[in-house]
Parts: C-alpha cells; structure tokens; sequence
C-alpha cells in the first residue's frame, strides 16, 4: 500500500513560522481534512503539497521515496484547486477545460462527460467571463474530472457552489476515494466528505509561535 | 509535447480573439517609427542613411510593450499555476510561451517593416537583409525579454522594471541587426554580422526558457 506523508514538515512564510513539525499519513482512498483559523496555513499546506512551494524542512514522501527525487511524476498525479479559477474570459467553457487537459498530457476526450457531471454541459459553448463565480469554480472542479489523478488537493472547494452542487462534489469525492483516490482539502465550512482524518493546523501553529525563527 | 501544443494553440487563440493587442504593437512600431523625421528633419538623404536603426529601435520598443502581458494574466488569474503543475517540463511550456509570442508581435512586425524601409526610401538592395535581421533578431528579442518578463512577476512596478532589465541585455542584437544592413548598404558582407544573430538565437533557445521557467517558479513560492 503506496502512503502519500509528511514528515516533520516547516513553512515559513515572509520570515514567519507558519507550522513546524507537521506530519499526515495518507493511505489510498483516504481523505484528509485541514482545519484552522485564517493564516493558519492550510493553504501554505496544500501548496506545499503541490510542490509549488518547498518547505523549509521536512520531507513529502510517496510511497517511501521523497517527491523531489522525481517532482515530475509528483505533479502528474495531483490536481489542485486553489483560490483562483483560472478560467480565461475569452475562451469558451470547453475550451478552457480542453485546454487544461492538454496541459497535462492528456487528451480532451474526457471533457464532455466531466462537464456534464457538474452540470456545465448546457453551458459548453458560453464564453469563461459570462459565468457567474459558482459556475467558475464548478468549471475548476471539473479539471478533477476531466483527466484522472491520484491525488485531489482543495483549497476551500465549497466557496460560491449551491448546495445542490455543493453534493454533486460530494459525491464525486467518494466516488474518487473509491476507486483508490486520495482528497486533502482545506475548509471553513462543512463539507459533505466522510473524513478519515482531520489535520488541525493550530496544533503545529501553537508549537512554532513559541520559538521565533530569527 | 502535448502540454507545448495546447499552450501554444490556447495562446494562439487567445490572441485571435484579443487581435487589438497585437495590433496596437503593429500601430505603436509604425507611429514610433514615422516620429523620427520630426526630430531630425526631414532631409531624404539622412532618413535613409539612418532607416536601419530607426527600424530596429522602434522594433525593439514595440517588442518591449507586449513583454509585460507575456505572463502577467496567467500568474494574475491562477493559470500560471496549473501551468507549473503541469507533468511537463517549465522549460517546454515557456518556450510554448514565447513562440506564440513571437507569433503574435515578431512576426507582425517582420511584415511590417517593408513598410517603413518605404516610407524612408530606403535603397531596394538593403530590403532582404533587413527582412532576415528581423526574422533572427526578433524571436530573439522575444525569448530575452521572457527572461526579464518572468523576473517582474510580483513585483509592484513590474511594467516599469522590465525595459531597464531587458534592454541592456539587448543591445548586443541591435548592434548586430542594424551592422548587418549597414554592411549590406556599404556594399560589404552581411554574413558575419547575421552569422553572429543566429547565433545569439540559437544560444537564447535554450538558455533563456532555462532562466525564465527558474523565475516563474520563484515567482509562485
């Protein structure tokens, strides 16, 4: 059984200790929720676990090797959805899905169906800036769909959806985690996700405020 | 190479469906261009002994203009991530970047130069050199500036910081560009000097998506 961890990690941020000491475990079809007071780093966390930042200790292991020995097939097995959209004005709905596809080396085969299982498929041809924000963050999650990944990395995923699709992104979490997927997402709000795991990042906040780094 | 052509063909369309930029850089290259004789008078003589270098100068300009919005959108609006999340190299996807780039002002402007080598009278004889010096110096030019275009991100005057770091680092390929037609014009040979732009092509191609993919990552920390 291949673990996706955290070892000992820190994150310091603009000379501050945001967490120290941070350690997950993550088996497959595990889902793992962050919780926290705002700057907690929950963000910090899953950035850091998308490799767009280092952290400044510590190691992610998946599997028993370090994801810095191979960074490239770190990243083509996680999805992350952050704060921004992404989604370009002037492209159409599927063609900003397409082109995410692509940027991932994959084909736009999956688009149709990825788009239609969070309701966008009426919305295909609609240029990105008519969308309204619930319809762009739905638009986001379904680059979740449209190419497979292991890993689903959510940064507050609820924020702008309608409880119907608030569901809807329920269920096609549990549906991942079925099939062997893995979820870390941050959130405020309760999400319809039956954790296996809560990560409270002001346990590791209260340790690293009690010895400044400079 | 499917990540460098879906980046290609979104920013190809992209810019299909936003021609205004590209054709603002178009109209700031003939208008910069049309300014010089207000300054130096209008003696016939002077302006075509001197079209190369206004044509290069106010290409480099109008390169310069465009450089800003090469990554600014994407890092501003989250694609810069997904971008960098990408399993493909940084490097390719920059080089992507900047071909679309290049297609969207360099090449506009090479057809454009006929144009003002016209409108200064320049000699006839001089045109093909002046075509092949802007074929090898403005992809160039694109690929330098993505550099300086990468190394801005964040920062809070960024528009301002790229000329002074970009244009320094230019000057050895406008030396270059405006020799090879000066030679060609003085009855010399053109060659040295279009063998030295391909080379400092062929050296940009891969060392500036190098530097430029190294800042964005910096950029996204």
């Amino acid at each position: 059984m291949t673990l996706f961890e955290g070892r000992e990690l820190d994150c310091v941020r603009g000379e501050r200790l945001v967490f120290a000491g941070l350690g997950f475990a993550l088996p497959p079809g595990g889902a793992l929720l962050l919780e926290g007071p705002n700057g907690s780093g929950k963000s910090s966390l899953l950035r850091v676990m998308a490799g767009l930042l280092k952290p400044a200790a510590g190691a992610l292991v998946w599997g028993g090797r370090a994801v810095t020995e191979d960074p490239e097939a770190h990243r083509a097995r996680l999805h992350y959805v952050g704060h921004l959209e992404a989604v370009k004005p002037v492209l159409s709905v599927t063609e900003n899905l397409s082109y995410w596809a692509k940027l991932r080396g994959a084909s736009a085969d999956g688009v149709p169906e990825a788009l239609e299982r969070f309701g966008l498929d009426q919305l295909a041809g609609v240029a990105g800036r008519l969308l309204s924000a619930g319809q762009k963050r739905r638009l986001a999650l379904a680059r979740l769909l449209a190419t497979p990944a292991d890993l689903w990395l959510l940064d507050e995923p609820g924020v702008g959806l309608d409880v119907a699709s608030l569901q809807r992104l329920g269920q096609e979490i549990a549906r991942h985690r079925k099939g062997g997927g893995r979820v870390v997402a941050s959130t405020h709000s309760a999400l319809p996700i039956e954790a296996s795991e809560t990560l409270s990042l002001a346990d590791f906040a209260a340790r690293a405020s009690a010895e400044p780094v400079w | 190479m499917t990540a460098f052509y879906g980046i290609l063909a979104r920013d190809l369309r992209l810019a299909l469906r936003q021609w205004m930029d590209a054709g603002l850089v178009i109209l700031f290259f003939l208008v910069c261009a049309a300014l010089f004789p207000f300054a130096v008078g209008p003696e016939p003589n002077l302006l075509a002994r001197i079209a190369p270098g206004i044509i290069a100068v106010s290409a480099l300009l109008a390169v310069l203009l465009s450089l800003e919005r090469l990554f600014l959108a994407d890092y501003e609006d989250g694609n810069l991530e997904l971008i960098a999340l990408s399993p493909a190299p940084l490097e390719l996807v920059v080089l992507a970047k900047v071909v679309a780039h290049w297609s969207t002002t360099g090449l506009p402007l090479l057809l454009a130069t006929p144009l003002i080598a016209l409108l200064y009278n320049m000699p006839a004889d001089g045109l093909p050199v002046l075509l092949v010096v802007m074929a090898l110096g403005t992809p160039t030019l694109s690929l330098i500036g993505a550099i300086g275009a990468a190394l801005t991100l964040g920062a809070r005057r960024g528009g301002v910081l790229i000329p002074l770091l970009v244009l320094p680092l230019w000057i050895s390929v406008l030396i270059f560009m405006v020799g090879a037609i000066d030679a060609e014009l003085a009855g010399l040979s053109a060659r040295p000097h279009v063998l030295f732009l391909g080379a400092f092509l062929l050296a940009a191609l891969p060392l500036a998506p190098w530097a430029s993919a190294a800042a964005l990552r910096q950029a996204l920390e």
